[in-house]
């Protein structure tokens, strides 16, 4: 797909972040931004720390150095114990309204209908009203593709219907920024392609999406730009074809090659 | 043979401590309710402090046996009248319902403690993972997420514990109230007949504890709408 112009500002920006688990370094000053419009597939095997890092952007790792911004909005940190947390709660619950996110394994809350779990946070986090964001919450489920689901619980609805459902829910947000994490990972192979399909319709409107996927044709095809981590390094960063066609790392060659 | 007329009777008699057995269920299940809430929430806080109280509360009250709780704070607390009256809790204490009452709620409200505890552990993480991922503050998270999701977790096990309650009423005769048991005692006594009588008491027992179950279904109907028949499509 056609890169957007490098003249937008940036959407979401992460600069130098290092997270570890106990001993276990995740990730290691990793930098990366997205403009708007823009879409980032991120690789790398298992452990590689790319769920990590996108968990990270929306905070809900703390990430031990370096910083993260969202639109024109950087996170505050104050020291504490030696350590950092976020300054302000009322800020990171801001940041995390303004950034959606598609989990693996969808996440929908199971004791409300789609209709309902797409309503949820635009009503009772932005407070808008209720009769206004069912309206557009329609309209979201119509171009996910499950409008005559509306009234049923997650339970009753396929793993791809599902994650369609978790879709609109963050479309509903109205996000600056769409994390995907691995949201093809959970789900049938036959199920796969109405959720990249979906995905699909979404980059080429235009929105700004990081997407952890295993899917290597949808990173080839769709994505402009591909992040190949690697022991919570990035060791490849570049426009999707001229990084499959010409790697830098022969780390990513093995990738490729094996399939992974 | 049946005797009617006796049955009737004793029917009659025991209706009389009806009142007495629902309000003692009902207060002890309310304040237990609330005593519950702090305790689970102690434990749940990672509030050291919080934490060890809701614990030694927990421990002490689920250990020991209710009578004895009964008679502790009854007879064992008349020991400190003086103390008690200087606080002004003697017209508390003094009375054997409030007496009773309270250590229903202490006692019940330490096992619904944990079941509350449990309930909110068994919350999917990816529930409240989204929650979180969506902006939602604490409170909101809490309200609108994690009670529901717990409360009907809890439901069974809060139940059993409701229906157990009903049944520990009885105990409260042991400290002069008139509830069903506590009339039912004092029936045979006068009649020697007690065969008839608590087989009576047993049966309003049996039908408060349908009752219960009753509202029990309701309220499971009503937090699990997701296990409910999936409605028809509707054309799109």
């Amino acid at each position: 797909m056609l890169a957007p112009s490098p003249l937008r500002p940036e959407a979401v920006a992460v600069r130098d972040l290092h997270k570890h688990f106990g001993r276990l370094e995740v990730l290691r000053g990793v930098s990366l931004s997205a403009r708007e419009g823009e879409v980032v597939a991120i690789l790398g095997s298992s452990g590689s720390g790319k769920s990590t890092l996108l968990r990270c952007i929306n905070l809900l790792e703390v990430p031990e150095a370096g910083e993260v911004v969202v639109g024109d909005e950087a996170v505050a940190w104050r020291a504490r114990r030696g350590g950092r947390v976020p300054a302000d709660r009322a800020q990171i619950d801001r940041i995390r309204s303004r950034v959606g996110m598609v989990f693996q394994s969808f996440n929908l809350w199971s004791h409300r209908t789609v209709l309902e779990n797409v309503i949820e946070a635009p009503v009772h986090v932005l407070g808008r009203k209720k009769s206004e964001c069912i309206a557009e919450a329609e309209g979201l489920l119509a171009k996910v593709g499950i409008a005559d689901k509306r009234d049923h619980y997650p339970a009753h609805l396929s793993g791809g219907q599902q994650q369609r459902a978790a879709i609109a829910r963050a479309l509903a947000m109205h996000p600056r920024v769409l994390l995907f994490d691995e949201p093809t990972s959970a789900l049938d192979p036959e199920r796969v392609a109405e959720v990249l399909r979906v995905m699909r319709a979404l980059a080429e409107e235009g929105r700004t999406m990081l997407v952890v996927t295993h899917e290597m044709a949808f990173a080839r095809d769709v994505a402009h730009r591909v992040v190949f981590l690697h022991e919570g390094r990035i060791l490849e960063d570049g426009p999707s074809d001229q990084v499959f066609s010409d790697p830098r790392s022969e780390r990513f060659r093995q990738f490729l090659a094996r399939g992974e | 043979m049946i005797d009617v007329a006796f049955l009737e009777s004793t029917i009659r008699a025991l209706l009389r401590g009806v009142p007495l057995t629902l309000s003692l269920t009902a207060g002890s299940v309310a304040l237990g309710g609330v005593l519950a809430a702090l305790a689970a929430w102690g434990r749940l806080s990672g509030v050291a402090p919080a934490d060890w109280l809701a614990r030694l509360y927990v421990f002490v009250f689920r250990g020991t046996p209710l009578l004895v709780q009964i008679f502790l704070i009854y007879y064992g607390l008349g020991q400190f009248r003086p103390t008690l009256q200087a606080w002004g809790l003697w017209t508390f204490f003094r009375e054997p319902y409030w007496c009773a009452l309270l250590a229903l709620a202490l006692n019940t409200g330490a096992y619904t403690a944990e079941i509350f505890r449990g309930a909110v552990l068994s919350v999917p993480y990816g529930a409240l993972v989204a929650g979180r991922a969506c902006g939602m503050p604490r409170l909101l998270l809490f309200r609108r997420i994690t009670l529901p999701l717990a409360a009907r977790q809890a439901l069974p096990a809060y139940g059993n514990e409701v229906i157990s309650v009903v049944k520990a009423t009885s105990l409260a005769s042991t400290i002069t109230l008139m509830e069903i048991t506590g009339l039912a005692q004092k029936l045979i006594a006068q009649t020697f007949r007690a065969l008839e009588v608590f087989v009576c008491a047993g049966a309003f027992y049996l039908a408060l504890t349908f009752v219960i179950i009753g509202l029990l279904r309701l309220a499971e109907a009503w937090l699990s709408p997701d296990l409910r028949p999936r409605p028809a499509i509707r054309p799109a």
